[in-house]
């Protein structure tokens, strides 16, 4: 699924959404937003009084008209936050259309519908054919198109056993046969989860969320007592207040703007993430997100590129670099390993040594897990014993060594010490009996990570690198990528008591994995992004799953998480400081017929009393429609400090919020005047 | 008007004021957090004897619901005893005017009054009360419901500077040792300083004196009885309940200008000082400062409307010619003019003081408006002893609640995170206060017994009624002096209503409040990093004056735009009322 296809302001979603704004007036779904219940119930109070009271009636009907706009855009933003879940649905929808299944029987294999495929069936798939369900590969090898899930058209590689046996129902096997093992019955799969996620029909709201709720509740039940109380007042002052303008004025300062963005904000919050082309499980998920404070980050692939290089040849005493470089490159001739090219590479590039062409009869010696040594036996042309190059770790190349019955010269086995504690891997080379000297492999440092972690060391966030490194490496390679501590020598029970002891402190913890074994450690951490080439385990247990399988996207992640809160609170600042502006618009307008001598109150010179009481009225209708955009992109986030960050927002919608309806009533009563409305 | 001098007194005000704050608030957590002070010696036997005797086990801490259970337990006995008191004036020693008991309504009322710190009159002291009746009845909740409402305010504090425990304190010990160590030894020294500035303290029958002008109907009498002693836990309880029906403009209560100084300060004195104490427990004493400055800045914009409206007059008046000296002085001292007035005006509602030095009642509607909306923003301005500092937290908690998720984080306090729990407890607290005042107002505006007590018409009139409810659920207990709540037909609407009013401000935002610190103790600490939400510096400081003047402004707007804001624009047209 392409999440990035589908644009904020799509036409076909648009049409979609007004037509469930209109939907969603059933009471029955109103109900669960106190706000807009009132505003609805509003609506239909100042309708009620087109017919009861008296007064001009298109006054009365542009009033009501507009509190009924108020509770359909309210709507609408929720439309279309949904529209575009729903977009990415329908395109998962259709890839499994009537797929059928070879299911495995007693004697053979059944074609099968895959809806009544259930957990621990057993399936075969050949090239070209759809997998029917989530699973997990126990038999074969393949290449599988996963682009209806990642939205990435290179083909990955599925097996049986370790950590690339799961595979999603939807994708498509390209090549060879799967024997699979379902996991999940009908309804209940992965990609089940994902459109039932994306349609937010299984949304639930976020503890944040649940408390925001509550405040705006107690707003609105507050001002219904201020506008009910200021009816009795009004008799009292003998300025009867009429009905219609109550109920605007209570609509005017109900917290509307919040209320009816609320949860277009949620949905678009995890929109964003799909779009990144993660899933989080959980609107929860993507809200622990934003308080995330520790980042445990897998070292490779995080934070360094994949693979060690050669950054240096570090000669024995007497012998000229030339030499060990080219001996070096000999024993790496046949090495396909990233590290073995490197020699090559770096050989040429520092002595302008070419490859040569090996005329000589030789044999290379493959590195295998019990000499850990790897190189090449060259037969010396003149018939002379042979010529044997060896690479490898200081220990095991000393020992052949002095099999041969050579030693290691103290200065190598310093220069040893020196790169291991630089961080690198040294790589001891041995011609014969003689050491040459060391090669130093270097893990190279992602550019702008170290940027990175210091923004994220702004935004008071820790991280904290996970690696199979010896201590001394780790920090060294720690050191350089700046980042604030590590666990070396990790295991994954290492891990899951680094995450405990984390959270026993009171941090929230994020971490990404994808083997099996990560699967405690994910599961326990507060955000665990499961990489979706990872185990089925593995992506079970965590509550996000990166489709990219990029470790990197915890940072991206994280600062979703942040903008979302962000606007939330951004939004509901904005919406409680409009209030002000509604009363000098609507207060005066109430009372200047009783008291004229209340005139000067009217600060915005709204035209008359019925056009400042409509102004403010559309005006908090489109507000929300103006609104959306802010709602569903979120705010803009920049990754600086709490207090730079609070100053910022409190003044653009704190400020803001003061500032902006003064102008935006007053343009509309311009308008209303000019057109004659009222 | 001379303003230099005037500008001079406030600078001096201000200046001790904060002079005061730290030393005080630093003797307040050595009491309330059981530390050492110098007054052990004296004070420590006779705390433990009262342990003893009252079988309280001091060191056993409780949790947020034993602690409420004992406050409310003693409250109740406390206002039932007052009202037996009362009631059985007459039969009781000290009644040289042998004043006979108060009726059941009007002893409600003041039982009622005085058990929940408001100390709202609904008589006038000097021919109503007997000396017994205030100095046992009254003088008792002097002392204890000032030591309740600083012990709630330490029980928040430090279910807030807690963490990962269920228990808040011991009530008992709390109320011992604040009356012990703090408010008994303040109101001794104060009491005689003001003995010393000509306030008057004896047991004597009241004074007649021969009328000026002759054939004036009975021979009017000048009050006496022990009111030293009397004054000075009004003001350092920011009780407020007069001796006298004058209160602090009677010229023996509050004799000169000096003692006028002494006695403001005591009002704030309490509660400026808490506010180092809520920084020093929670180890963060800019906290502390912030909502201190927050409180301080509240009140120097109050000072300086009310001021400036007073000093300005009325513009009638200048029409007419009859332009007085400096301002509106009506229902003022002479002794204290204007600037002193308001001033003390400023302080008594912000603080829930009510004690007058000056009629607010025939303040300017704008200069009236001022100590109407201190009291309406729910006493947190320094506010009563105690009760101020919790009042102020609970805003503490809906600000950084409302913009803390503005820095990407749910919202959290101290290193607590505010959950939908706490969101619930404090809107409730909001809500309930709001309900009642504007619920109360309404009914009274509406009805005849409502409109009957009124002694001005229109929106003063109204002034009148909203000033008593927000007084009466604020606990501030000065009152528009219009309004006669108790009249002589004995129609007990308002007695009731308005202590019912005092019940609910009181209790159902100490419930409450005591519920938010046995969840904040509880809570896990989250420890603070630089993506933590900060709540000191001139930002948190700025966001908190904003958040408590939105709250009170977009809940009572309507309601002062009927009452003082229409009256002051009547006032420009020529109307008065």
């Amino acid at each position: 699924m392409s999440a990035k296809a589908v644009s904020l302001l799509d036409r076909a979603i648009l049409r979609q959404a007004l037509a469930d704004a209109v939907v969603k007036l059933d009471p029955r779904r109103q109900f669960r937003n106190p706000v807009m219940f009132i505003t609805l119930v509003g609506a239909l109070l100042t309708f009620e009084q087109l017919f009861t009271a008296p007064g001009p009636l298109g006054y009365g009907l542009q009033v009501a008209l507009w509190l009924l706009f108020t509770v359909l855009f309210a709507n609408f933003a929720e439309a279309v936050a949904e529209g575009r879940g729903k977009a990415q649905a329908r395109a998962l929808r259709s890839s499994r259309r009537q797929l059928l299944a070879h299911r495995r029987t007693a004697d053979g294999y059944e074609r099968i519908d895959a809806s009544l495929l259930r957990k621990g069936d057993v399936v075969r798939v050949a090239a070209g054919g759809l997998i029917p369900g989530d699973g997990e590969v126990i038999a074969g090898a393949a290449s599988v198109d996963e682009s209806a899930v990642t939205g990435e058209s290179a083909p990955v590689i599925r097996e049986a056993g370790g950590d690339r046996s799961a595979v999603t129902g939807g994708t498509v096997v390209l090549s060879d046969v799967l024997t699979i093992r379902i996991t999940a019955d009908p309804g209940d799969g992965f990609l089940d989860h994902m459109i039932s996620l994306v349609e937010g029909a299984s949304r639930q709201k976020t503890p944040n969320e649940i408390a925001l709720t509550i405040l705006l509740s107690a707003l609105t039940f507050t001002f219904l007592l201020v506008i009910v109380a200021l009816k009795p007042f009004g008799d009292y002052a003998q300025a009867a207040f009429p009905v219609t303008a109550l109920v605007a004025l209570l609509v005017c300062l109900i917290p509307t703007t919040i209320g009816g963005l609320l949860s277009a904000i949620g949905i678009a919050g995890m929109d964003r993430l799909l779009q990144r082309n993660v899933l989080a499980m959980s609107g929860r998920a993507v809200e622990a997100a934003g308080d995330i404070d520790v980042l445990l980050l897998d070292k490779t692939g995080t934070i360094t590129l994949g693979n060690r290089m050669a950054a240096e040849f570090l000669a024995a005493p007497g012998v000229p670099p030339e030499r060990l470089a080219e001996a070096a490159q000999l024993a790496s001739l046949a090495d396909e390993t990233p590290e073995g090219r490197s020699i090559v590479v770096l050989a040429k590039d520092r002595f302008g040594l070419r490859t040569p062409a090996m005329a000589a009869p030789h044999q290379f010696v493959p590195f295998t897990a019990q000499t850990r040594m790897s190189g090449i036996d060259v037969a010396s042309p003149g018939g002379q014993p042979a010529r044997q190059i060896r690479k490898g770790a200081a220990d095991n190349v000393r020992a052949w060594v002095e099999s041969l019955g050579g030693s290691l010269p103290a200065e190598v086995a310093a220069a040893v010490n020196l790169v291991a504690r630089q961080g690198g891997t040294p790589l001891v080379v041995a011609d014969g009996r003689d050491i040459l000297g060391v090669v130093h492999l270097k893990d190279v440092v992602k550019g702008g990570i170290k940027e990175r972690f210091a923004q994220l060391r702004a935004m008071g966030i820790r991280t904290v690198m996970i690696t199979g490194d010896n201590p001394l490496t780790a920090a060294a390679i720690a050191a350089e990528a700046g980042v604030d501590d590590f666990l070396a020598e990790a295991t994954p029970e290492m891990k899951l008591a680094r995450i405990r002891a984390e959270q026993a402190a009171g941090h929230l913890v994020a971490m990404t994995g994808d083997g099996t074994n990560d699967a405690p450690a994910l599961a326990q951490a507060d955000v665990g992004v499961a990489m979706n080439t990872g185990t089925q385990a593995a992506k079970e247990a965590g509550n996000m799953v990166d489709l990219d399988s990029n470790p990197t996207k915890l940072l991206e992640i994280v600062e979703i998480g942040k903008q979302l809160l962000i606007t939330r609170g951004a939004l509901t600042t904005f919406s409680i400081a409009n209030d002000v502006a509604k009363y000098f618009a609507i207060i005066p307008a109430m009372l200047v017929g009783a008291f004229p001598a209340v005139a000067p109150l009217n600060v915005m010179r709204l035209g008359s009393p019925p056009s400042a009481i409509l102004s403010a009225v559309i005006f908090n209708a489109l507000v929300i429609i103006a609104l959306i955009p802010l709602a569903l992109r979120g705010v803009a986030y920049r990754p600086v400090g709490a207090a730079v960050m609070l100053r910022r927002n409190l003044f653009v919608y704190g400020g803001g919020g003061l500032l902006v309806p003064f102008a935006g009533i007053k343009l509309i009563d311009v308008v209303i005047n000019s057109l004659h409305l009222v | 008007m001379n303003a230099p001098l005037d500008w001079l007194q406030l600078a001096l005000f201000c200046g001790v004021l904060l002079l005061l704050t730290k030393p005080l608030g630093l003797y307040l957590s050595q009491v309330l957090e059981r530390g050492r002070t110098w007054l052990d010696p004296i004070v420590g036997p006779l705390e433990r004897a009262t342990y003893r005797l009252c079988g309280i086990e001091a060191d056993r801490e409780q949790d947020w619901f034993g602690y409420t259970i004992s406050l409310l337990a003693f409250s109740l006995v406390g206002l039932v005893l007052t009202y037996l008191l009362l009631r059985g004036q007459g039969r009781l020693p000290l009644n040289p005017q042998h004043l006979p008991g108060l009726p059941p309504h009007l002893a409600f009322n003041t039982a009622v009054s005085f058990a929940t710190n408001t100390n709202w009159q609904s008589y006038s002291g000097e021919t109503t009360l007997s000396y017994f009746s205030q100095m046992v009845a009254l003088t008792i909740h002097n002392f204890t419901s000032a030591a309740a409402g600083i012990a709630v305010a330490a029980a928040l504090v430090r279910g807030l500077a807690r963490h990962s425990v269920r228990t808040i304190g011991n009530f008992w010990a709390d109320l011992v040792r604040v009356t012990y160590y703090v408010l008994a030894p303040l109101s001794v020294v104060l009491a005689l300083f003001l003995v010393a500035q000509g306030t008057i303290q004896n047991f004597q029958p009241y004074v007649a004196v021969r009328p000026l002008a002759a054939g004036t109907a009975g021979a009017p009498k000048i009050a006496q009885g022990p009111m030293a002693s009397q004054v000075a836990i009004k003001m350092l309880g920011t009780n407020g309940g007069g001796f006298t029906n004058a209160n602090a403009s009677h010229p023996y209560e509050n004799p000169t200008p000096l003692s006028n100084l002494v006695q403001m300060l005591a009002i704030f004195a309490l509660p400026s000082a808490l506010t180092y104490y809520l920084g020093r427990v929670v180890k963060n004493q800019r906290h502390g400062w912030a909502v201190w400055a927050a409180m301080f800045l509240l009140f120097l914009a109050g000072v300086l409307v009310t001021w400036h409206a007073e000093a300005a007059g009325n513009p009638i008046h200048q029409r007419l010619g009859l332009v007085a000296a400096d301002g509106n002085l009506e229902g003022k001292e002479v002794r204290f003019g204007i600037f002193n007035s308001a001033l003390f005006a400023t302080i008594t509602t912000d603080a829930s003081c009510g004690a007058v030095n000056a009629m607010h009642d025939s303040f300017t509607p704008l200069g009236g408006l001022v100590p109407l909306f201190n009291i309406e923003t729910g006493e947190v301005i320094f506010g009563g002893v105690g009760a101020g500092l919790y009042g102020m937290l609970v805003f503490v908690v809906l600000a950084v609640f409302i913009a803390g998720l503005m820095v990407g984080r749910t919202p959290e306090y101290l290193g607590k995170k505010i959950e939908a729990y706490d969101v619930k407890l404090v809107m409730l607290v909001l809500m309930v206060l709001a309900a009642t005042i504007l619920g109360g107002t309404a009914w009274a505006a509406r009805t005849d017994w409502g409109r009957a007590g009124l002694n001005n018409a229109g929106p003063h009139g109204f002034s009148e009624i909203l000033y008593a409810y927000s007084s009466a659920v604020g606990n501030n207990g000065s009152a528009f002096a219009g309004l006669t709540a108790s009249p002589a037909d004995g129609d007990p609407h308002y007695d009731v209503t308005l202590a019912l009013a005092m019940l609910v401000g009181r209790f159902l935002m100490i419930v409450p409040l005591l519920a938010l610190a046995g969840n904040f103790a509880a809570k896990r600490l989250v420890p603070a990093s630089a993506g933590t939400f900060r709540t000191e510096g001139p930002t948190f400081v700025v966001l908190l004056i904003g958040t408590v003047l939105l709250v009170g402004a977009l809940t009572f707007l309507p309601a002062l735009a009927v009452g003082p804001i229409v009256e002051h624009y009547l006032m420009g047209a020529g109307r008065l009322f």
